[in-house]
């Protein structure tokens, strides 16, 4: 045992040994902190084995370098890469020269040299083929050099005839890549002797390797075409037919890029004409491309048929003759000719006998075919849509779905024949494929009437249970077209039912039927009678007018009446009065009426229904009026002035409220003059001379009002969208404004004023563009001063301070184009219902809400869900980013769910759930962060204004009640 | 020349019963061992003394291979091995393993219990022809032994149905039992890589049919269910037990969940919950849509669906019963057809084919008085409705799959003849390639041309690339120098070096010598310099030396001169060259 213990100890003794010798160049290092490129020569130097070079390689890579010592660093690197015999760290050095040219501020023009030299005498495959993509770092850093480019391109050339497929494939991705596109690359400066010989321009190289042996290199070859397609080089048309032997590869990489390469030619040379191989028939280009990209579309591999499905849509040029084929399938039975279920349903609908049962052998097979004509493996573009929404993976099902609709949109013709298809698709397994046939039938909806078996099926997917594929078919429903008044019943049948089954899809139901109503008065007019329920002679009771199935009728009607002047005759008096409180208290779903014989008692709506287009001009004009008199303020009195801006924040409001187009500016312009008034207020307060310390009661209704501007402006900065630089630096300015206010008012203390003056440093860095336009107000002021108040002491500084306050007049305001108000309506909970959500108390509940969010700027990181409980108690609750849904621009839908969980209550009470807007005022700092390069550089900055973080309640609050049951034992 | 040789026992020309011997490299395989549901004697089974007369059966067969658990694809198996005498290794896929022995018990319980046959299997006997089996995974190549081997691709259809690649060498059949090109509601399509096969034999069930799109088919069916339900009618569904039911449980059920419906859906117990807990336990076998959603839930775990009882027919309400058997022969769907076919309200969906003879039959003909047993007549007021769902490629996926594979030559079973001659000729009109049909007891042999592996030297390889151009074009069959040695049961290619040091013998070197005579009165000296100085002007680009030694060398070309001994005046010209493939044209003066 003594003797173990007593080698161990031996041993570690002469690891002790060791160990300071290793270190001495390291501790150096460390000391004396030399370049990075000095660091790395030490640390290769030290490497002993290339295992140990490879780590330091590694380690190296990881940290950025500056531009400057880049190109030591490259020395440094080749001058190991040429003494380096093992190949796995020539590999890495190679990468590295391809990263380290990268940097920025770094011109790599001078390693080009180098590079092109150590390609000459490298022997590992592995390593040419890194090399070469170093070459096409360093080429594609220096697009301008054309004399550079050709020395490149001449080294793809040569290694072009590489054995190793990676050597091969980064040679053609040079010649994509910097390929010359203006001119054929002449070869004569190298003889004629050698074997690609004579004037050879870069697509025929490239299209050479199209037919090599390995897949990989054959993908790159048509990668690399394609790529100089992208770059403005014009593909020959040549290269059509060899991408077009590509289409039928063993591999399904070159198939994808086949596919590619031949709607690119398709796309070129849409009316050459190509003949059709076994005939004598010639068609042109874009249709035989489309016949053979249809083809794919039944491919085996399904990244294949996505792509060609994708494709499929973007061939607008192709002939109608040859785009109908894509939908055609001709059915047969035991060789006779059958009629598909959808020619079948429109016979049946043209023989006037709807929806019958069907018989048995309705469908048995008509007249007997011709064995020959059948076309099985129809050489078209036969059915190709009919293979790709019958796919078993989703992806080429949207993807054919999305093709369909691009192709039907440029085709009425077409859109007509592929609405069977797309009303099929509604029945999907996949609900992302239901919901986007959906949107496409809404899409190219202009182009299509639907015919009442059509309508049916599509009405049918209006029980779906799910919320999103209802709301789209509602959508669908507001733009569709209709044939018959059988259809409008139809429609509204269908809807009812909806309603009925799912009382929450109310608004969208209305909605969907006051377009229904306003698009086919006159297929509404016929129907009024049975709608409303009247009769010629009897009185028929008046229905409840909470109903929302009676509310939805009416919606559909009174739309109807909007363009249809002969309806109201129909109504019975009950309708007027409904129409009367509906018009007041649904006016988005009900437009105004000109009802006969009541033009006295609803004169004022028609007058209300005339502000067009013109009286927003008149509104915007108003509002630049009432801005401009607000400037004039400076000349009035104290008093004087407050009243006016009193009445013009009045005037404001009450325009927000009456044109909804320039709500947002009318309230941004209110809510800004709202925090002059209140400085103005908080400034002229009469004591306000005194010292400080003295006037109490003032300083706190003072502070009070500068706490409030605060508020307002970060509501400011951060609820409107579509503000300009200037205005944010008004805000800031009137923040600043505020800050000063506190300042002068608390305490004076040395910290207070430091950041205070930080404040102004950044207001000054932040808005350095911006600062012309502040002349004579408060920053300005301020800024001139800034010397002195850097070295004063706080007492000085408050005294400062607190005169420029007085002296510096109201900021103009100049409004911006757009400027919208972020909005948030929960529509979920209503807060109306007196039932209390019950629940064990300690467990939690889930409450679904569903609000509309307008005019918000990324909800999934701002929008949060407040709960406040009876208690005070509140949470915040961030949905999840896939509950925000975005059904149009500047709209979105938050749909989710909160939990709510408290302890036992005695009885039911209340609680408020609001929405809010969160905001850190770091994240708007106008200097984008990717401009300060490396990380390091970021620290280095002061640490600006501290990000302010916080929230803006931005909709009403809703309460719902709820009851914690205390749990039963 | 090598052949492959195909001989159906069944299924030539004739639907059911399939059992296909395939002897390809010397292997003797058979593919299926399925029984004809059309007999009860004999005939019913494949006839298995064509193999062999007397002896067993493991000494002719290499193996066996069952496609899919359909019993006209497997309902022979038990007989064939335990009562026949197999003792060989049978493969199918891990699915059919697990619900073959169910539908195998089921049908033996039909054949003795109910029809009292004797002399039939066991049900041992299926649990030992069970033990024999090998399963299979997809794309999982199994060397069934050292040269013979087998590889499983999907086939739709039914659950585990498998198309099987047969390989012996450079030689290959690919076998595609039942498939199914288009995707369902439960499982996804065939497919299968580019394996250029030799034969490809194929399935034609569908041969004269190109079927609609299966979405009509569908929403059709569903609408169909959907308004009877919301008239509070009952819906009838007969079904076959496995399969089908399967995709319109599915159907229904996703349906029910779609709308949120209510109205409860029975299925009759039986095999059928036996099965479905398999189908829950081969996820990976099913399509893509409950492959992705089944960490969620399993789609099989039906919610709507729940088990049926007999008592529950009579409840009010509407409601929607699968039951088999399929078409209304017998059993429970009679029963509950008998009850509901007075109300007008009720509906019964045909989801298949019906032999003649059967209630389905008569009803799906429109027949209203049915004639029961006992002169009872029978109204039929309910609703007859027919929706065809089958799991089989239509023409147009039979060319889609020949499209995939790309065979050489191509075999066509599993179908009526008729059929089979209007594909047969469109295949060989649109792929130019063989087909064959054979009736049953026929053999049909197709020679192949099968690659022949030589090894070769890297050195040569090497070599010989070096000198060609600059890359080698794999579309175009480079020539190059090299000795082929056959030793033993290998072939070498080396250089010719290479073979004389291993052969032992020595080198030879072949020249070709030819006399010019020229006139020429020079000396032999100045003839020879004269010659010189003429192929120096004629023959640019040549290398061409005078040698000291009184000889001239075009290239590798030799000539020399020497006077002619009766007349000085006549020289002759010493050519000569050694035996090489490159010739120089125009090389020799006109002389």
């Amino acid at each position: 045992m003594a003797a173990h213990l007593k080698k161990r100890v031996y041993e570690e003794f002469s690891k002790v040994v060791q160990i300071p010798h290793e270190e001495t160049p390291a501790k150096k290092l460390r000391l004396s902190k030399p370049s990075k490129s000095a660091a790395l020569h030490i640390d290769l130097c030290k490497a002993t084995n290339s295992t140990d070079a490879l780590q330091y390689l590694l380690q190296f890579a990881r940290k950025p370098v500056e531009a400057e010592s880049v190109e030591g660093v490259v020395r440094i690197l080749l001058e190991h890469y040429y003494k380096e015999t093992d190949n796995s760290v020539r590999l890495k050095i190679a990468s590295l020269l391809g990263l380290l040219s990268k940097t920025q501020g770094f011109s790599p023009d001078c390693i080009v040299d180098d590079a092109i030299n150590t390609l000459s005498n490298e022997k590992s495959h592995q390593v040419l083929a890194q090399l070469l993509d170093t070459l096409l770092v360093i080429g594609t850093q220096l697009p301008e050099s054309p004399a550079l480019r050709l020395r490149l391109v001449e080294v793809a050339y040569k290694h072009l005839s590489d054995t190793y497929f990676g050597v091969r494939n980064k040679c053609l991705q040079l010649l994509g890549c910097l390929g010359m596109v203006d001119a054929p690359v002449g070869k004569e400066n190298e003889g004629p002797g050698t074997s690609l010989g004579g004037l050879r321009d870069v697509q025929s190289i490239i299209s050479d390797y199209f037919g090599d042996q390995d897949p990989r290199v054959r993908t790159a070859a048509l990668k690399a075409m394609l790529q100089l397609h992208e770059r403005g080089m014009k593909i020959h048309q040549i290269i059509y037919d060899q991408a077009c032997r590509l289409l039928t590869d063993d591999y399904e990489q070159v198939r994808s890029a086949a596919v590619q390469m031949v709607w690119v030619l398709s796309q070129l040379y849409p009316e050459s004409i190509v003949p059709i191989p076994s005939s004598n028939e010639e068609i042109r280009l874009v249709d035989d491309a489309f016949g053979k990209i249809s083809h794919m579309v039944s491919d085996g591999s399904w990244m294949v048929r996505v792509q060609a499905a994708k494709t499929l849509g973007s061939m607008l040029q192709v002939s109608p003759h040859f785009l109908e084929q894509t939908l055609d399938k001709k059915l047969m039975s035991d060789l006779r000719r059958k009629r598909t279920a959808h020619e079948r349903a429109k016979e049946l609908f043209a023989s006037g006998e709807f929806s019958s049962g069907r018989k048995w052998a309705d469908d048995a097979p008509k007249e007997k075919l011709d064995t020959n004509t059948v076309n099985l493996i129809a050489s078209g573009a036969c059915g190709a849509f009919v293979h790709g929404l019958e796919d078993e993976m989703f992806e080429v099902r949207i993807a054919a779905v999305e093709a369909l609709c691009h192709l039907a949109r440029s085709s009425p013709s077409f859109a007509e024949k592929c609405l069977d298809f797309l009303v099929d698709m509604f029945n999907d397994e996949i609900e992302e494929v239901r919901l986007q046939s959906i949107h496409v039938l809404r899409e190219i909806s202009t182009h299509i009437t639907l015919r009442e078996d059509q309508l049916d099926t599509v009405l049918a997917v209006l029980e779906d249970s799910s919320r999103d594929i209802r709301e789209a078919l509602h959508e669908l429903l507001c733009y569709t077209n209709v044939s018959t008044k059988e259809c409008i019943q139809l429609a509204l049948l269908e809807l009812l039912k909806n309603l009925n089954k799912y009382p929450t899809d109310r608004n969208s139901v209305w909605k969907c039927l006051k377009f229904l109503g306003s698009r086919h008065p006159t297929l509404v007019l016929p129907l009024v009678p049975e709608l409303l329920s009247t009769h010629p002679y009897f009185d028929t009771p008046e229905p409840d007018m909470d109903d929302p199935a009676y509310i939805a009728v009416l919606v559909l009607v009174f739309n109807a009446a909007k363009s249809c002047p002969t309806m109201p005759a129909l109504f019975s008096d009950h309708t007027f009065r409904h129409y009367a409180y509906l018009r007041d208290s649904l006016s988005h779903l009900v437009p105004p009426l000109r009802l006969p014989g009541r033009k006295q008692v609803y004169g004022l709506d028609s007058v209300d229904s005339g502000p067009g287009s013109g009286s927003v001009e008149s509104a915007q004009l108003f509002l630049q009026q009432s801005l401009n008199r607000v400037s004039t303020i400076q000349n009035l009195e104290a008093s004087g002035a407050q009243d006016l801006l009193d009445l013009t924040i009045r005037d404001l409001q009450r325009l927000g409220e009456l044109q909804t187009e320039l709500a947002g500016a009318a309230d941004f312009c209110a809510t800004y003059l709202r925090c002059q008034l209140l400085l103005m207020k908080a400034l002229q307060e009469k004591l306000w001379n005194m010292a400080v310390p003295l006037c109490l009661k003032q300083n706190v209704t003072a502070t009070a009002a500068a706490q409030q501007i605060l508020e307002e402006t970060y509501k400011l900065e951060f609820l409107y969208s579509g503000l300009e630089s200037r205005q944010v630096a008004t805000i800031h300015h009137v923040r600043l404004q505020a800050k000063a206010l506190q300042l002068v008012l608390t305490s004076v203390h040395t910290s207070h004023c430091e950041r205070f003056l930080q404040d102004v440093e950044s207001f000054q860095r932040l808005f350095l563009t911006e600062l012309p336009h502040l002349q004579d107000s408060f920053v300005d002021k301020l800024l001139e001063l800034m010397p002195r108040l850097s070295s004063c002491k706080p007492v000085e500084l408050v005294k400062i301070l607190q005169t420029t306050l007085r002296q510096s007049g109201l900021l103009q305001l100049r409004l911006p184009e757009q400027i919208h108000r972020a909005t948030a309506t929960i529509i979920e909970p209503t807060g109306e219902s007196d039932n209390p959500l019950r629940f064990t108390s300690g467990l939690v509940v889930a409450l679904d809400i569903d609000a509309t969010l307008e005019h918000v700027q990324d909800p999934q990181n701002t929008v949060k869900v407040q709960v406040l409980y009876p208690d005070g108690q509140s949470h915040v609750i961030h949905p999840k980013p896939g509950d925000f849904r975005k059904p149009g621009p500047h709209r979105h839908r938050l749909i989710t769910q909160v939990y709510l969980s408290h302890t036992a209550w005695t009885e039911p009470s209340q609680i408020e759930v609001r929405l809010l807007l969160a905001y850190s005022s770091s994240s708007t700092s106008l200097t984008s962060p990717s401009k300060l390069g490396w990380s390091e550089s970021l620290e280095s900055l002061p640490a600006a204004e501290a990000a302010v973080e916080g929230t803006i309640p931005f909709s009403k609050a809703v309460k719902v009640f709820i009851m914690p049951k205390p749990a039963r034992r | 020349m090598p052949e492959i040789k195909v001989t159906p026992l069944g299924a030539g020309q004739d639907v059911g019963r399939s059992c296909i011997l395939v002897s390809i490299g010397g292997k003797n395989i058979m593919l299926d061992c399925g029984m004809h549901m059309g007999y009860n004697d004999d005939r019913r089974f494949p006839d298995f003394s064509y193999i062999t007369q007397n002896g067993r059966l493991t000494d002719f067969l290499d193996c066996v291979i069952i496609s899919h658990f359909h019993l006209d694809h497997c309902g022979a198996l038990p007989y064939m091995s335990e009562m026949v005498g197999y003792d060989g290794p049978i493969y199918m896929t891990h699915p059919t393993k697990a619900i073959c022995p169910i539908l195998l018990e089921d049908f033996r319980k039909i054949t003795v219990d109910k029809k009292g046959e004797t002399n039939f299997f066991t049900s041992q006997m299926i649990k030992d022809c069970m033990k024999k089996v090998i399963p299979l995974n997809l794309h999982q190549t199994v060397q069934v032994d050292d040269e013979l081997e087998i590889k499983a691709y999907y086939a739709g259809h039914v659950l585990g149905a498998a198309m099987v690649h047969i390989k012996v060498g450079s030689e290959s059949v690919v076998y595609t039992g039942d498939y199914n090109m288009t995707p369902d509601r439960h499982l996804g399509a065939a497919w299968i890589d580019k394996c250029r096969p030799d034969i490809l034999i194929s399935e034609s069930t569908y041969a004269t049919t190109i079927r609609d799109s299966k979405r009509c088919r569908e929403r059709d069916f569903l609408k169909k269910v959907h308004e009877s339900i919301e008239r509070g009618g009952k819906v009838l569904i007969p079904v076959f037990a496995l399969g089908r039911a399967q995709e319109l449980c599915i159907l229904l059920e996703t349906f029910w969940e779609r709308m949120n419906l209510k109205a409860p859906i029975y299925f009759s117990t039986g095999l059928t919950e036996k099965a479905n807990h398999y189908y829950k336990l081969f996820i990976t076998w099913t399509n893509q849509k409950i492959r992705k959603t089944f960490v969620q839930r399993n789609m099989f775990e039906f919610k709507h669906i729940k088990a049926f009882d007999r008592s529950y027919a009579d409840n009010p309400g509407p409601m929607v019963v699968f039951a088999t058997p399929g078409m209304l022969h017998a059993g429970q769907s009679l029963q509950i057809f008998k009850k509901w076919a007075g109300n007008e309200k009720n509906m019964v969906i045909m989801p298949g084919y019906c032999v003649q003879g059967t209630i389905g039959h008569k009803i799906l003909n429109g027949q209203r008085k049915l004639e029961m047993e006992g002169r009872a007549t029978l109204d039929v007021k309910l609703q007859v409705e027919y929706m065809s769902f089958s799991a089989h490629a239509d023409a147009k996926g039979i060319m889609q799959l020949i499209r995939m594979a790309e065979p050489r030559n191509m075999l066509l079973v599993h179908g009526e003849a008729v059929k089979m001659e209007f594909l047969k000729g469109k295949i060989e009109q649109e792929f130019s390639i063989d087909c064959y049909m054979p009736a049953n007891g026929e053999t049909t042999t197709v020679t192949t041309n099968p690659s022949v592996p030589v090894d070769i030297s890297l050195n040569l390889l090497k070599r010989e690339m070096a000198l060609g151009g600059p890359l080698p074009d794999p579309k175009k069959p480079r020539t190059m120098h090299g000795t082929l040695i056959m030793k033993e049961n290998s072939l070498k290619l080396v250089s010719s070096e290479q073979a004389l040091k291993e052969l032992g013998l020595n080198e030879h070197q072949l020249r070709f010598t030819c006399h010019v005579q020229l006139q020429d009165p020079h000396s032999d000296a100045d003839t020879l310099h004269r010659i010189y100085t003429h192929l120096k002007s004629v023959l640019k680009g040549y290398t061409i030396q005078h040698l000291p030694d009184g000889t001239v060398i075009v290239e590798s070309i030799v000539i020399k001169v020497s006077s002619s001994t009766e007349d000085s005046n006549t020289k002759v010209l010493l050519l000569s060259w050694s035996y090489q493939t490159l010739i120089y044209n125009g090389l020799l003066p006109g002389g």
